[in-house]
């Protein structure tokens, strides 16, 4: 892969994704083993928005790589509390760091960030817009667990807001997959998303009940039905439990169902399900940091 | 001499946006700033009788000649008009519109929470697709009414 900046899952091919996935491959069978690979770099991470995994696995990442992270902080303890501007933010932050990862609340941020800094910048989520690197340690537990080609994977949840989602059903496009979506009506696919999955020729349909389709699914991708994004809190409480899983929901799926999340979850997957082989979500949040490890070093490399 | 000659007459020299379709006559007017302020002399007709479409619009601005921008954002609304510069009452130019590929810094995204309504050095810009327009910040796809998202100063 050679990109300066990795904003959407849109940028990448097959070729793209299997390089970055076979290399993290290498990174998580021994991750302790390249701390010389980029001994000088310094990754700038600007997080307008509060982050666990995503934050955590790219400062570890880097630091496994041999590598260090400058961390913004929390907006409020920022100069962005003091009205300065996102592009003025980041150019400064370019100006301490090999590559920088940008969280921001709102969609296009790290488009427009892209435009003004030149060193590799990495889109960690934007609004409800994408969330590319995810997309790429979603992909690589979907292979190791269910193959990538030959799929039928379920995606649940928000899938207006999600941003997860959008980014892995346009990864999804390059594979054999067949994508079904399933949601409240108020919840399902944004037009935008759409669009781009009917350009591309995309197998895709749609449901509001899981039970449709559950039976046929090698992956479950979970997501969060966001309760702030309801006008009317009866609205949410009258689906909310229709599209979470426990055992019982379960019964009719394959046995070798995966079972994922990008987690924070609150109550979609019942912790019943933690201990069963279809759990892939702890292992999913984990593979954040060889998938970002392998990343960064392509970026990294590229910039020399 | 034709009802729609009765009611706008030509005009020394400017520019004579023809074959609007019916109705938008004022979103035209919008999208050239135009709101009786700064002086120009401008006359419209509108649901003029014609023999090609109907009824249609049409708008005058005199001492006028419009930018390229300008221009694009018309093909949006009014595909099918014709520009005419006018010198000494005759014409001397006829354009008619192409669909642009992009338009920049000329719409505002309907998004609330796309990055060019943040308070940021950055122009909206919109893909032109066969049916709308999309967004290139944020993605979002503006298929109805994009006079309403005409970024008017």
């Amino acid at each position: 892969m050679r990109h300066d900046h990795l904003i959407t899952a849109k940028q990448l091919s097959r070729e793209d994704v299997e390089s970055v996935l076979d290399r993290a491959a290498e990174f998580d069978a021994d991750p302790a083993a390249f701390g010389d690979r980029h001994p000088d770099a310094i990754l700038g991470l600007c997080f307008y928005e509060p982050s666990t995994r995503t934050k955590m696995s790219f400062e570890t990442a880097i630091k496994r790589l041999g590598g260090d992270a400058v961390d913004m902080g929390t907006v409020e303890s920022s100069s962005v509390k003091k009205g300065e501007s996102l592009a003025d933010t980041a150019r400064v932050v370019a100006g301490y760091a090999d590559a920088l990862v940008l969280r921001h609340p709102s969609q296009g941020a790290a488009k427009m960030v892209g435009e003004f800094v030149d060193v590799p910048l990495l889109n960690a989520g934007d609004g409800a817009g994408h969330h590319p690197t995810q997309t790429l340690l979603d992909l690589y537990t979907i292979r190791e667990n269910a193959g990538l080609d030959d799929l039928t994977i379920g995606i649940m949840g928000d899938l207006k807001y999600g941003r997860t989602v959008h980014s892995l059903a346009h990864a999804l496009t390059n594979f054999d997959a067949s994508q079904h979506f399933v949601s409240p009506e108020s919840l399902k696919l944004p037009r935008s998303v759409r669009y781009d999955l009917h350009e591309a020729g995309a197998n895709v349909r749609e449901h509001t009940e899981l039970d449709d389709i559950l039976p046929e699914l090698d992956v479950l991708y979970v997501t969060r039905i966001q309760r702030e994004r309801f006008p009317d809190e009866n609205e949410y409480q009258e689906i909310a439990g229709e599209y979470g899983i426990d055992l019982e929901t379960l019964e009719d799926a394959k046995d070798e169902l995966t079972v994922m999340h990008p987690l924070p979850r609150v109550d979609e997957i019942a912790p019943e399900v933690d201990d069963t082989e279809y759990a892939a979500y702890f292992e999913q949040a984990h593979n954040g940091v060889p998938v970002r490890m392998a990343l960064l070093d392509q970026l990294l490399e590229g910039d020399r | 001499m034709s009802d729609h000659q009765l009611r706008v007459s030509k005009i020394p020299r400017g520019t004579v946006i023809d074959h609007i379709r019916a109705g938008q006559a004022l979103n035209v007017l919008a999208i050239l700033g135009i709101d009786g302020a700064s002086g120009e002399t401008v006359s419209v007709g509108m649901n003029v009788p014609s023999d090609q479409m109907g009824h249609k619009d049409i708008v005058k601005v005199e001492d006028r000649e419009l930018s390229q921008d300008e221009v694009d954002v018309l093909s949006l609304i009014a595909p099918e008009a014709t520009i005419n510069i006018i010198r000494d009452y005759e014409v001397v130019e006829k354009q008619y519109l192409e669909r642009p590929d992009r338009v920049v810094g000329v719409l505002s995204c309907p998004n609330h929470n796309c990055i060019t309504n943040a308070d940021e050095p950055v122009d909206t810009e919109f893909e032109v697709l066969d049916d709308g327009v999309r967004c290139e910040y944020c993605e979002t796809i503006v298929r109805e009414d994009l006079a309403a998202h005409i970024a008017v100063e």
